[in-house]
This record gives structure tokens, C-alpha cells and sequence, in this order.
């Protein structure tokens, strides 16, 4: 399956990732190497092989129904970003995370 | 000083022979003099380690003292150590501070261990030779032209150079072995699910694992004691009987069944690594150890399914980062949307983003079986092929990396050449077994320098003391972990 420049533009979409036509480009390239490793497996028959997600069988554990966390957001928002589009300020604002209006 | 085992250091304190305060400053002072020009460190707080010390020093004098009470060890910037910058070696998170302790942290606390400093890695730990950090690469302090492996470079090249008394790492395809194989160290990858996650930032959930990376087995064991343990805040971690990890040092290896698997000795090993490799086997040999030829027919396929699965995982962990609520956001953005997009392709560096991408390419719509099914399916082969070699066998040995450091430079624009440094040790992260790097012997470089070549050894689900005890049994009687490479202070670098 040979990525073209169009994929690698939908890919880093879904991803979030801002490319520009010269990285897409370069991407291109190093993804394709990357997939023709992967290609490899296709060579496998794995006809009724249960898929193994995980190395430990486990299930999910329970926990009583019992407030365990704290209430830190003063802390947590000291590690806000600063605002940006010529603020340096933190993006925060009454206890609230600032970002652009989506709503309109 | 700086050679001594924790053992050895351990007894100077309580005997207050030195007190913590002299032997971090001992540390303190040979980071300043070395870490300029080896870059192990991302950040180190003096004030903040220093005050350890001390009180480590006052748990000594009530003597209430713990075997690791009092000693400097470096921490894998990968944990999250309250009010410490914590980058995982990412411009993404380059003035995160920590608001919590990761579980491992909590627990060297708990026994009054000193956090010297958070040590560079890879970014998100992607990355088999510390490269992709963006606060620069690290010296490999055998050969400064060369790189210390990754993603623990930092904590490797920390230990190798005595700049601290051990150190943490953390292993999701070869991130403890291949980095201790090219600097001559002893790390320990447990395992999955020995030890905590919580507080570790996340690359690859269901492969990710800490360890130990110290100069000898009997250190790594005492490490092991501290970290090791069930903890509820980590939904994978294991609810078992805490165990003493330094209970079988001393057993006799008289009757190990060693299981020597051809895929491990075939082409792509480097011929003088295979030679280090079969002296240290000849040695086991002399211990009373048979050899049992085995075959893991699989291993060829581990890397394939590794850069399915851990990318598929990491694109989904790393979407957290989106410059709202801390990390990196962009200084100039129209929208949400393209807040998102700037902050995330400036945040990250290129391999994150190659990753992120792949990863987001085999969960896509249309292609999720062909790549994300099958990978698991291959997965549970090559669990399987273990579990058919551990009937034939106690421990399996071969080389930790196919070869010994390489130069600075040399792979960092081939990634696929670069995954394949990891060949040997990917599959037992994806069977979830715990492996070993040991140091066994040197082996010149292409300039004559001599450099450090691991012996892994891998074991059986929870096995662990068995593999410290097999490795311990070997440095009773070779000295390869001993050595320690010749280094010039940093005024005299060019």
C-alpha cells in the first residue's frame, strides 16, 4: 500500500499535527521505509490466532466507591501555557482554561 | 568512592563513615565537572537534593536507616518528581513542573534515597540512542564521539560515568538493555507490571515497564527491593507478595539450563559482539550451567509488530498534548483547530511526529486489521515461542544489541536502521518477560577504542531473582562491571 502526499496531509489531520509541503514531503519518505518494515507481517498466516493485546490476562479491578483525589487545580494551573497571540499571560482565567471561541 | 557497590555504600553510611550530605556533594561535584560535556542531565536542583541529604542523614542518625537510606540516585526524566521540571526530553514539556511524585519516586523517597537529578533520554523515549532529546544528545563515556544507546541514555552515560550511584530507567522495546549494553552498566527490565506506572509518562501502555540500571546485579536486586510492588493508582499493576530480590544471589548455577536461541546468533550480529557473547556463555559453561540450543522462530517479526503496536499506542497517549492545559502551545494561532496543529508540530520533534502519524495510520478506518489486528495476532506467536523455549530451558542468553555503541550522527536520519538496534530485546517487551543486559567483555571500535558489549539474559514471568542470581553468580567471577571508562574533565574538551 504506497502513502502519497495527500495521505500523509490526511494522516497528520487526524492527528493534529500542522505539516507543511516540504515535511510532507520528507515524511513521505520515512514513512514509506516504516510501512515497508511493517509489510512484513503480511506475510504471516494467522488464520484463528486470538489477537493478544496485552501481556498479562487481567481484568479490570474494582475500587470502593470513595472520593481518593484532591481538588489540586491551583497546582495543575500553574503549568498553564502562556496565552499567546501576543499575550504571555497563562491561559487561564476564574479557575478556567482559555482558548478560542468555538461557539459562536 | 564512586565505584563502590550500594552495599559498600550502604555500610559507610550507617557506620557514618561519610554522611549522605559529603557523598551527594562527592556526586554533586563530579556532575559539574563532567556532566558540561556528557549532557546525562536535563535538570538538577541542588537546594532540592541537598535537602535529601539531610534528612536522609537524620533517618540515619535515629537509626531507623533502609539499605538505600542516604544514597544519590538519578532519576529517568521520564518520572514525575514534585516540583521538578519534568521534560521527558521534549520541548513539549520543556517548563512542565511536576505537581505530583510517580509512584517510583514516591517509593526511593519512602526509603530516604537522594534524587540527584533527572536524567536525558529521547524524546517520549523514542529512540535507541538519546538523539531525539531535544536538550541535545549524550556522550557515550567510553568514546565521547559515540551515543550511549537510548531511550535511557542519560541514566546510562550517568552511571558509567559515576555521576551518580545508580539510576532509573524505564524499557518498552530495549530502553534499560541496549543503553546498559553500550555503556557497560547492569539493567533490569521486570516484568510488565512489577513495577508502577503511575507518574511514568506514558509512550507505549501495554509495553512500558521501569528498572534498574546500576553497576552490578547485587545492586540492581537492592533497586528492585525499593521499586518493585503493587500500586492500585496503575490499573496493569500486579497484586503479588513483596519479594526480596537478593534472596538467590548466592545460589550455585550448578544444572541452569541456559537456552541459546539461533535467531539470536544469526546474520546482523556483529562477529566480535557474537565472540564477547560466547566467552561469557564459555563461562557459564565453567559455572556448571548446560547449554540447550532453542529457537524463538518469530524474532524477525518482532520489530514489525513493535512499530504497529507501540505507535498505535503512543498516537493515542500523546494526544493528551494539546497546549490547552500545560506543555507547548504556539505563540501565534487563528482557531482551536489550528491551535491544536501548531502547538502539537512545534511541541514534538520529528520522530514523535513519524510515530504519532504511523500510529494514527494503522488505527485509521479501512486499515485497522490488516495492520493493528495482525500485529496482535503475531504478538501472541511470539509470546508463544517463549513459552515453548522456558520448557527446554531456566534463562535464554544471547547479545543485548547487534552491535556495540555506534558514532553520533551515524543512524539518526534512517529510522528503520535505528529500530533495528533493538532486534534482540523488543520481544520480550512484547511477551512481557523480563530480560537482563550484563556486562561481559569489550570489543574494539572501528578507531580501537574499546567498548562495552551486554550479555542479556532473559527470564520466565517474575523470575527476576533468578536472573539477578545468574548475573551475580558471573560478576563473582569476571570483572567486566567493574570497569569504569577514563574521562577528562570538561575544561580539557576542545
Amino acid at each position: 500500500m504506497a502513502l502519497s502526499i495527500e495521505d500523509i496531509k490526511k494522516i497528520a489531520h487526524l492527528a493534529r499535527i500542522e505539516v507543511s509541503e516540504g515535511d510532507a514531503a520528507a515524511t513521505l519518505s520515512k514513512l514509506t521505509g516504516i510501512l515497508g518494515l511493517i509489510e512484513q507481517m503480511q506475510a504471516v498466516d494467522t488464520t484463528g490466532i486470538v489477537p493478544m493485546s496485552h501481556s498479562q490476562d487481567l481484568s479490570q479491578r474494582l475500587r470502593d466507591d470513595v472520593v481518593t483525589k484532591v481538588n489540586l487545580r491551583e497546582e495543575f494551573q500553574k503549568n498553564a501555557p502562556a496565552l499567546g497571540n501576543g499575550s504571555s499571560e497563562p491561559a487561564v482565567a476564574d479557575g478556567l482554561y482559555l482558548v478560542p471561541k468555538v461557539i459562536e | 568512592m564512586i565505584n563502590s557497590s550500594l552495599k559498600q555504600l550502604g555500610d559507610m553510611l550507617q557506620t557514618k563513615k561519610i554522611s549522605s550530605v559529603e557523598l551527594t556533594q562527592s556526586f554533586l561535584s563530579r556532575i559539574s565537572e563532567y556532566n558540561p560535556a556528557i549532557n546525562a542531565y536535563i535538570a538538577l536542583d541542588e537546594a532540592k537534593t541537598l535537602a535529601q541529604a539531610k534528612a536522609a542523614d537524620a533517618l540515619i542518625a535515629s537509626g531507623s536507616a533502609l539499605p538505600l537510606t542516604g544514597i544519590p540516585i538519578a532519576q529517568k526524566d521520564i518520572f514525575c518528581a514534585k516540583g521538578w521540571q519534568t521534560t521527558c526530553g521534549s520541548k513539549m514539556l520543556a517548563n512542565f513542573i511536576a505537581p505530583y511524585d510517580a509512584q517510583v519516586i514516591s517509593q526511593f523517597d519512602a526509603v530516604g534515597a537522594v534524587n540527584l537529578g533527572k536524567t536525558n533520554m529521547d524524546e517520549f523515549a523514542m529512540g535507541s540512542s538519546n538523539e531525539t532529546s531535544y536538550f541535545g544528545g549524550v556522550k557515550n563515556p567510553w568514546d565521547f564521539d559515540r551515543v550511549p544507546g537510548g531511550s535511557s541514555g542519560g541514566s546510562a552515560a550517568a552511571v558509567a560515568a559515576r555521576l551518580c550511584a545508580a539510576a532509573t530507567g524505564t524499557d518498552t522495546g530495549g530502553s534499560i538493555r541496549q543503553p546498559a549494553s553500550l555503556c557497560g552498566l547492569t539493567g533490569l527490565k521486570p516484568t510488565y507490571g512489577v513495577v508502577s506506572r503511575y507518574g511514568m509518562i506514558a509512550f507505549a501502555s501495554s509495553l512500558d515497564q521501569a528498572g534498574p540500571m546500576a553497576k552490578s546485579a547485587e545492586d540492581c536486586a537492592l533497586m528492585m527491593n525499593v521499586m518493585a510492588g503493587f500500586d492500585e493508582r496503575d490499573s496493569t499493576s500486579l497484586q503479588r507478595e513483596k519479594e526480596d530480590y537478593t534472596r538467590d544471589l548466592n545460589k550455585p548455577l550448578h544444572g541452569l539450563r541456559i537456552g541459546l536461541p539461533k535467531e539470536f546468533f544469526a546474520e546482523g550480529l556483529d562477529a566480535n559482539v557474537g565472540n564477547v557473547i560466547e566467552g561469557a556463555i564459555a563461562e557459564y559453561k565453567k559455572l556448571g550451567a548446560e547449554i540447550v540450543e532453542i529457537s524463538l522462530p518469530n524474532t524477525g517479526l518482532s520489530i514489525p509488530v513493535y512499530y504497529v503496536l507501540a505507535p498505535a499506542e503512543a498516537s493515542s497517549n500523546l494526544s493528551r498534548y494539546d497546549g490547552v492545559r500545560y506543555g507547548h502551545r504556539a505563540a501565534e494561532y487563528t482557531d482551536l483547530m489550528d491551535m491544536y496543529c501548531k502547538s502539537r508540530a512545534e511541541g514534538f520533534g520529528a520522530e514523535v511526529k513519524r510515530r504519532i502519524l504511523i500510529g494514527t495510520y494503522v488505527l485509521s478506518a479501512g486499515y485497522y486489521d490488516a495492520y493493528y489486528l495482525k500485529a496482535q495476532q503475531i504478538r501472541r506467536l511470539i509470546a508463544q515461542d517463549f513459552i515453548e523455549a522456558f520448557k527446554q530451558c531456566d534463562v535464554i542468553m544471547g547479545p543485548a544489541a547487534p552491535s556495540t555503541a555506534f558514532k553520533a550522527g551515524e543512524k539518526v536520519d534512517d529510522p528503520v536502521a535505528m529500530y533495528l538496534q533493538d532486534i534482540y530485546t523488543i520481544s520480550t517487551n512484547l511477551a512481557g518477560l523480563p530480560g537482563m543486559s550484563v556486562p561481559a567483555g569489550f570489543s574494539a571500535g572501528s578507531d580501537g577504542k574499546a567498548l562495552p558489549v551486554g550479555l542479556q539474559i532473559i527470564g520466565n514471568y517474575f523470575d527476576e531473582a533468578r536472573m539477578l542470581n545468574v548475573a551475580h553468580q558471573y560478576q563473582q567471577v569476571t570483572d567486566w562491571h567493574t570497569r569504569m571508562p577514563e574521562l577528562k574533565a570538561s575544561g580539557d574538551l576542545a
